[in-house]
């Protein structure tokens, strides 16, 4: 019920706030009224039945990205220590 | 390629998967007594069966399931109403996919009335009950609104739009249920679960926020989760580590969405239209004070519920027999302890909720786990 896919936005008509977005390669019509932040082409947003919810906070996702590559990293220490 | 393109596709990388598996291991080994996590939305709990995240978890780890189905908590009195509501003349009754098949009290379901001529559609968003508003003005549109959080603001979008282009043909049935007052009821209840996966896109719509009293009041570590593997075992690692640390907190693991105030222009919009339902009942649980949504007064020419009060029965408690779905939702049970699963009850003759609806935990299990 609760699902939402990470979509980029391919097309924004400002004055309806519709446009499309590429979902996994399949592009759809999407509405962005209940966006609260500010949105372009290119941008990745979450979108649930139809509406995007979401813009992506890129300082956050590079934040996880490198904690992320940290834990990768010191398993493989680890796994190499480890022979 | 940018970060964000990068780390969309690492959350379901192999490899990120088994470094978090291995950390969590080495992090689990310093817990003083075994941890029972509830993952509160069902769709994490599919996440969790369809890759296998718990068979990675050592064993004083357990993910326990929640009542995070919208479907599953919905009371058969209010199935009845929906029913009862597409059997009145003129109308067509509108609802999302998950609806179509749950059986009210009299063990018929909305598909199954439809079949007897009743008009019953199912949509892909809200919206769309606007141009059948539009292309009907004969008939009354009934919306008969199920979710979350999540999918609240949808709804309250739809009363905006509908008062902006004069359909005054559309009718709303409210069954909007809210995360964080089952959450508290679970942890008042005691005994089930010692911290919280907090569901991540009712969260990108509340805010990370709304779990604070829980942390505080009863010292569960919260940890607000995507739905991607790496996400879910990143949301087990941060609680093991507040666990070994003392720590209570709420913390967001999915702050590429989520924002600690969530979704202001959703909340406004909500807070328009919607206002505390004191009498919810949760199906299997039973009433969860300020725990639903109902249309405000000052709307009550579009509520179903004020405008067609003989379709809409009152509340009452269910006989449930055998069947262990109260259990399951409250993180007592355990789908595969019910001794209908996968016997007398299965997907295609569900004798329960989290059977009936492909988002609930027993048909999570059926369809993921073979060892049963």
């Amino acid at each position: 019920m609760c699902l939402a896919i990470p979509s980029k936005i391919v097309r924004i008509d400002r004055d309806t706030c519709m446009g499309e977005i590429d979902t996994m390669g399949v592009t759809r019509e999407a509405n962005f009224s209940l966006v609260d932040d500010e949105i372009t082409v290119g941008d990745w947003v979450l979108v649930h039945v139809g509406l995007a919810i979401s813009r992506i906070d890129a300082d956050e996702a590079q934040k996880t990205l490198a904690m992320y590559r940290e834990i990768i990293e010191l398993q493989d220490g680890a796994l190499n220590a480890g022979g | 390629m940018q970060a964000a393109d990068i780390l969309l596709q690492m959350v379901r990388s192999n490899d990120a998967i088994r470094a978090f598996a291995e950390h969590i291991k080495i992090e689990a080994a310093q817990l003083k007594k075994p941890l029972r996590i509830m993952e509160v939305c069902g769709g994490h709990t599919h996440a969790i069966l369809q890759y296998g995240l718990d068979q990675l978890l050592p064993g004083t780890i357990k993910l326990v399931h929640g009542p995070g189905c919208p479907v599953c908590v919905l009371p058969q009195h209010r199935i009845d109403a929906a029913i009862n509501l597409a059997q009145r003349p003129d109308t067509i009754l509108v609802t999302l996919g998950d609806m179509i098949r749950v059986p009210g009290s009299r063990g018929v379901s909305l598909q199954q009335t439809r079949a007897t001529g009743a008009d019953v559609r199912y949509l892909y968003s809200p919206l769309d009950c606007l141009a059948i508003a539009a292309d009907n003005p004969q008939k009354t549109v009934i919306y008969v609104a199920i979710g979350f959080e999540t999918t609240t603001p949808m709804t309250a979008l739809l009363l905006e739009q509908a008062h902006s282009r004069q359909l005054d043909n559309l009718l709303v049935h409210s069954n909007h249920v809210l995360v964080p007052q089952a959450m508290e009821l679970i942890l008042a209840a005691g005994g089930a679960v010692d911290a919280f996966i907090a569901p991540g896109h009712v969260s990108v719509m509340a805010g990370a926020k709304q779990y604070h009293i829980l942390a505080e009041k009863y010292h569960a570590p919260v940890v607000v989760s995507g739905f991607e593997p790496v996400d879910l075992l990143d949301a087990v690692l941060r609680i093991i580590h507040q666990v070994n640390t003392g720590m209570a907190t709420v913390d967001n693991a999915y702050s590429r969405f989520v924002k600690t105030t969530g979704n202001r222009k959703a909340q406004q919009l909500v807070d328009k239209y919607f206002e505390p339902h004191d009498d919810f009942l949760w199906r299997g649980i039973g009433r969860i004070p300020g725990s639903a949504l109902k249309l405000r007064s000052a709307y009550g020419e579009r509520d179903a519920e004020v405008q067609c009060p003989e379709s809409c029965p009152a509340p009452t408690e269910e006989q449930r027999g055998n069947c262990l779905c109260g259990s399951i939702l409250m993180g007592l049970a355990q789908p595969t302890d019910c001794p209908l699963f996968a016997g007398g009850c299965t997907p295609q003759n569900p004798q329960g909720s989290c059977m009936v609806s492909n988002e609930g935990a027993c048909a999570a299990y059926y369809k993921y786990r073979r060892d049963w």
